[in-house]
């Protein structure tokens, strides 16, 4: 019973990821683009919560949903110019435009289409996990984090700020950093 | 069928409460500026809410034509949305809470990210320049303190051992969280206020500067969906800090609920005391008293407390 309903849930949400990921390609306003990609999140991440990850799934919206996105929505605000910009999006997005990126595309898809029809039963079996009740502790994450994983919790943490002193350094008004150069000239 | 009467009750509860802590600080802000205050309909003019309710509902729902009308309809219902499923973590007494699982506080923060949506649609799907303004503050300014405020909370988080908010309560039976953590409260307060963008954090629709900011096109019940919704999240916030920080509705003699309620309605009036109390910063000092003072305490605090909890436990 409780299987049943985990499995209808999951469908009813890869369909929603499906449609709205689509959107998100072929809408013509921006941030309608970028809110199709916050839904296409949020989707994701109630199927990480049915496979039983329910830290990821909460990680899912607080970093990509809440923060992420917002930043992006937040840029896009900036530069969006009604109507001029619509136009400028519908010109681009042509069918010629997109002819390479269909081809390469589609040949992902058939490779896949492949993989779930063609392959034999056993690895059919070993790949394709059903939705489960299972439940992953965020003590299991943190064991797993700060034991085999914790070089790449260093490295993720050394790439972030690096990432932040460059921020840092670019928002640095020119005037200030002319000066402070000048000054170490003399 | 009481799985489902209980949420129903909450809900009602907290909507009729929202409406009512509108009157709630007309009356108390006149209180303490010295004026009386809406005093005229019903009771010490508690139908007031009432009176404004059938004129909201009865003004013209426009809708501008120059708007990006789907997403102009739609942020508002996100506000309050967000902020009544905010509610469904928390632990009102020992049996009345709607939803219990071990990921509460992630839940919580999630939701909260998430609410920054409905304003920044506002603005953007207005099509008017305060309306942006007011829409940009937003998003710096709620971005930046959802930050430390889930810092401060990784504190209560480590002394409780649990994300769950009845484990949390339960963890608070002898010594209540404010007494551990003193820092961490207040910076969980100042990241509250700033969050649901009350006074003095009200940047996003500062009337002197900005208009109405985010909400200048909005009219009828969509401004009044805004409206209570910022009424509810004061609700939440202040709940959340009786929760997280003052042992919930544990206490002796009073029967829990009313505990909770009355540690709660503390918080809300603590909340009109500041507007009444405080002047609005500047925008760039906000956003330097974040990320220059707020963010650094928060780690300090997270760092100690940690090392404390670490160090007793050997």
């Amino acid at each position: 019973m409780l299987d049943n309903m985990l499995d209808t849930i999951f469908i009813i949400t890869a369909t929603i990821i499906l449609i709205s990921a689509l959107l998100t390609i072929t809408a013509h306003n921006v941030v309608h683009a970028l809110l199709y990609l916050v839904i296409t999140m949020l989707a994701v991440s109630l199927v990480f919560f049915i496979l039983g990850a329910s830290f990821a799934a909460a990680l899912q919206i607080i970093v990509y949903a809440g923060a992420v996105m917002v930043l992006f929505i937040f840029v896009t605000m900036m530069l969006h110019q009604g109507e001029k910009s619509l136009a400028q999006e519908r010109h681009l997005f042509h069918f010629s435009t997109s002819i390479t990126a269909l081809l390469l595309s589609s040949l992902l898809f058939f490779e896949l289409i492949f993989m779930l029809f063609f392959t034999s039963a056993d690895t059919e079996k070993s790949t394709v996990t059903a939705p489960s009740s299972a439940f992953i502790t965020v003590k299991q994450i943190g064991v797993q984090l700060y034991g085999p994983y914790s070089l790449l919790v260093v490295i993720s943490a050394l790439m972030l700020l690096s990432a932040l002193i460059t921020a840092i350094h670019i928002s640095k008004s020119p005037a200030t950093i002319e000066i402070k150069t000048k000054g170490h000239n003399l | 069928m009481t799985s489902w009467l209980t949420p129903l009750i909450i809900l009602i509860v907290l909507l009729l409460l929202g409406a009512w802590s509108i009157w709630l600080e007309r009356r108390v802000l006149a209180l303490w500026q010295d004026r009386l205050g809406p005093n005229r309909v019903g009771p010490f003019g508690l139908l007031q809410v009432v009176a404004d309710m059938i004129k909201i509902f009865t003004k013209e729902d426009w809708v501008p034509p120059f708007a990006d009308k789907v997403l102009f309809i739609i942020s508002p219902m996100i506000v309050m949305i967000m902020t009544l499923l905010g509610f469904a973590i928390i632990p009102f007494a020992p049996n009345i809470q709607i939803a219990q699982f071990d990921h509460a506080l992630l839940f919580l923060l999630a939701i909260s990210s998430l609410s920054v949506y409905s304003i920044m649609l506002a603005g953007f799907s207005s099509n008017s320049k305060y309306a942006l303004l007011g829409a940009m503050r937003t998003a710096a300014q709620m971005i930046s303190y959802e930050v430390f405020m889930g810092l401060a909370l990784m504190g209560v988080v480590v002394l409780a051992d649990d994300f769950s908010l009845s484990a949390i309560v339960a963890a608070q039976a002898d010594v209540w969280f404010i007494c551990y953590q003193p820092l961490g409260f207040v910076l969980f307060f100042i990241a509250g206020i700033a969050e649901i963008h009350r006074a003095p954090f009200d940047l996003p629709e500062a009337e002197t500067e900005i208009v109405a900011g985010f909400h200048t096109e909005y009219s009828s019940m969509k401004f009044g969906m805004f409206f209570i919704g910022e009424y509810l999240g004061v609700i939440l916030i202040s709940s959340l800090i009786t929760t997280l920080y003052f042992g919930g509705w544990q206490g002796p003699f009073l029967p829990p609920l009313l505990w909770f309620i009355l540690k709660t309605g503390f918080f809300v009036m603590f909340f009109i005391l500041l507007r009444a109390a405080i002047p609005r910063p500047r925008y760039d000092q906000l956003m330097v008293f974040a990320w220059y003072i707020l963010l650094p305490l928060s780690l300090l605090n997270l760092l100690v407390t940690g090392a404390v909890k670490l160090g007793i436990l050997g």
